[in-house]
């Protein structure tokens, strides 16, 4: 569910096509092309078998109505009219909106952060590092029992603490009020480590010349990080929010096993892709289910659109 | 030379992808079995001489006793090899319907009263009536309601596979504690709520009883909606009945004991289920079904501390009876060893070994006593004694699209959110619906 590839701007490679150009007329090099095509053939077919197709296929059966066990009937916009009529297909946008806007902005703070400690020469990095990124190779399932059990409200880890200090905790998982924020804490914590380690790379490409002018200058480390870290990481960071923001946007495994579908707090806390399950699987409105799967791209697509256009105005490629 | 090379490398990536593809379809053929496979990893099919079929269900507890009668099966028919494959309750059916829909179902699985009308009427299953009578099966072995449950129009779909009834289960320990009598069978609903008043203690924070959850309507409200006077759909199967003021009154009954906090709250019942809190000593009384009785006698803390009863009555007595069948996929390409694999889950010796592990009761009539016997600690013979007012388990053709309406209204009732009566009246009117729109 998560595409993680993604096209960065590159310098123009002009010249170097227009050589390709020229050498494509030497049979030698036609040969290199045939096998090159050859090789990603594989993966371009699973692509388009396993990707690409289905894109379409959704789009048509956005358009039908299911019966049980794959039988459908083409029932025109019926299930859009019923969509934008549908309270909880709002909410789910809401509780979508609200998890991603919360989620994206803390988890990018504290990755740079993190990433910024762990880029001294500190003793045991290489442990923290490993400590950061555990929970990114850890099974979400897994993750999200854990976490069930530390929210728990009456027998949890988290509570008890509090409990200890004189704070009466919360019902982290079942208030309606509380819920999603509870789900927004995992997700941070889940995307430190993932992102921390892209950020690290980030700082380490940046040149050292840099901060050695910058020490002769008189800059401390805070101005450091300010007009040279901040400036030169952004490519890093442009890169990290656009893959989180179509992560987040598809948030399903948190709600799943965290609130689960019969939890009295699923209203509120239900995503676009939880509802998009519960239709398809549980209710078994498969027709319903695919426009909402629909809505969700175009939502994602307008938003990466945008993001791609904003970035020149923030993002410097040195 | 070097193009054959590349040659090579494609075919081997080719021929790498088509094992991929074959061996999800034959995945039952390698490891996995337990003691019994040994080292089967190269059965990816070149020689087919052994069978293996998979058997889908979805209670762990049961596993132990499942895999008993496979391998006495196995034993008896060394050409067939069982695989046991659980899935969780919560996604079963999901899952059970994907692979229907794709066509990848287990060659058997547990099937139950809701939804089996709708696998038979979609030609999901294999027809059994003519394998029975030509296996000179008698039907009579099995009690007459559950061989209907797994029947439409006149076509037997499953082998009846076990039967419950749902009891009340008690902490002696907390009766004790509070120098209270144990339930017994002259409890009705007013004694219930008496003595869980005395047993709740907010301090400790333990309950005197646990109240329902939306989800469990098998152990609960279904239980007290009979016991009212009430009924869940009509007979005729055209019409809800939980607009009626009997239905509302057998909800009411768990909308009270967390309004009067008696029970915990739906909150603290969703982060930890009812049966933990029971498990762990923080209620004393929770109806439960026949088949949680295997989980408590392995309990350390449950498996000589509780005991159960005969629900209390309402304005009458009645207690849910359902039962499970094993059923053939209609797709399965292995129709004679599935067949004859439902036919030993169907025997006496299967039914046995059912009963003497305490897993179930099995439908296998006279075996009964058994499984009644397997655990002298609780007094199981209630869950047959049951039998003279157990009302089966109400279900339509597309019972479990209204079963979700339920699920998704009742906590708010449950909780308050909403009173009771308009919980009610929301999921009849929508249950309404859904009824006209079946066939």
């Amino acid at each position: 569910m998560n595409s993680t590839e993604l096209d960065l701007p590159r310098q123009p490679v002009l010249d170097e096509r227009k050589q390709a150009k020229k050498r494509r007329f030497n049979p030698r090099t036609r040969g290199d092309y045939f096998w090159g095509y050859l090789m990603i053939a594989p993966t371009v077919l699973g692509l388009l078998v396993f990707s690409i197709w289905p894109v379409f296929q959704t789009l048509y059966f956005s358009f039908t109505s299911w019966g049980s066990f794959g039988n459908y009937e083409w029932t025109g916009t019926d299930n859009y009219k019923a969509m934008f009529a549908d309270p909880m297909f709002w909410m789910a946008l809401r509780n979508t909106f609200i998890y991603t806007c919360v989620t994206i902005p803390c988890a990018i703070a504290l990755s740079i952060v993190a990433a910024v400690l762990l880029n001294q020469k500190i003793r045991g990095v290489t442990l923290y590092r490993t400590l950061y990124f555990l929970p990114v190779v850890t099974m979400p399932s897994a993750v999200a029992m854990v976490w069930k059990w530390l929210y728990n409200a009456d027998y949890g880890l988290i509570n008890y603490l509090l409990g200890a200090i004189g704070i009466k905790g919360p019902s982290w998982l079942t208030d309606p009020d509380i819920a999603l924020y509870s789900m927004v804490i995992v997700a941070v914590w889940a995307a430190i480590g993932n992102n921390m380690v892209i950020f690290l790379s980030g700082l380490q490409g940046i040149p050292v010349s840099y901060y050695e002018a910058a020490a002769i200058d008189g800059a401390g480390s805070f101005k450091n990080f300010i007009f040279i870290t901040l400036p030169l990481l952004t490519p890093t960071i442009f890169f990290v929010t656009i893959i989180s923001l179509i992560g987040a946007f598809q948030v399903f495994d948190l709600v799943f096993m965290m609130i689960g579908p019969n939890s009295i707090v699923i209203e509120q806390t239900q995503s676009v892709v939880f509802l998009f399950y519960k239709n398809a699987f549980m209710l078994n409105n498969k027709g319903y289910a695919a426009a909402i799967a629909m809505v969700l791209f175009v939502i994602i697509l307008l938003v990466t659109i945008v993001q791609m256009k904003l970035q020149k105005k923030w993002v410097h490629y040195s | 030379m070097k193009k054959w090379i590349s040659l090579a490398a494609i075919a081997g990536l080719v021929l790498a992808m088509a094992a991929c593809s074959s061996s999800t379809g034959a995945s039952g053929g390698s490891g996995g079995n337990g003691g019994s496979g040994g080292g089967g990893g190269g059965s990816g099919g070149d020689k087919q001489e052994k069978v293996t079929i998979t058997y889908g269900l979805w209670d762990q507890n049961q596993v132990p006793a499942m895999q008993e009668i496979a391998n006495k099966f196995q034993e008896a028919n060394p050409s067939i090899t069982v695989k046991i494959e659980v899935t969780p309750w919560d996604q079963y059916w999901t899952k059970l319907e994907t692979a229907a829909t794709g066509g990848t179902l287990p060659d058997v699985f547990w099937m139950n009263g809701v939804n089996i009308i709708k696998y038979a009427s979609n030609k999901m299953l294999t027809p059994l009536s003519d394998k029975v009578k030509s296996g000179n099966i008698s039907l009579d072995n099995y009690p007459k309601s559950l061989v209907d449950l797994y029947s439409y129009n006149g076509t037997l779909y499953g082998m009846p596979k076990d039967f419950d009834t749902v009891g009340l289960w008690y902490n002696k320990k907390m009766f004790d504690a509070a120098g209270l009598k144990y339930p017994d069978e002259t409890w009705d609903w007013s004694k219930l709520r008496d003595a869980a008043t005395k047993l709740t203690d907010p301090a400790k924070g333990v309950w005197g009883m646990a109240s329902a959850l939306a989800a469990s309507e098998q152990t609960t409200y279904y239980n007290t909606i009979f016991q009212a006077g009430g009924y869940v759909i009509s007979p005729d199967k055209k019409s809800s009945g939980y607009d009626k003021p009997e239905a509302i009154e057998g909800m009411k009954f768990w909308s009270d004991l967390i309004k009067d906090k008696l029970s915990p709250t739906v909150a603290q019942m969703t982060e930890t289920a009812p049966r933990n809190l029971f498990e762990s000593g923080k209620v004393a009384m929770l109806t439960d079904g026949s088949w949680a009785q295997i989980e408590f006698s392995k309990n350390e803390y449950t498996k000589d501390k509780v005991d159960v009863t005969v629900l209390p009555q309402g304005k009458k007595r009645a207690t849910v009876i359902h039962g499970l069948g094993n059923v053939i996929a209609a797709n399965s390409k292995h129709q004679k060893e599935a067949w004859e694999f439902v036919k030993f889950l169907g025997s006496k010796d299967a039914a046995d070994i059912q009963a003497k592990t305490g897993t179930t009761i099995p439908a296998y009539n006279g075996t009964q006593d058994a499984w009644v016997k397997s655990n002298p600690n609780f007094h199981l013979q209630i869950f047959i004694d049951e039998l003279q007012y157990s009302v089966p388990y109400p279900v339509s053709k597309d019972a479990p699209k209204w079963q979700e309406v339920e699920k998704s209204t009742f906590n708010k009732g449950l909780s308050g959110e909403i009173p009771m009566e308009e919980a009610a009246k929301q999921v009849a009117a929508k249950m309404n619906e859904l009824l006209k729109q079946e066939k």
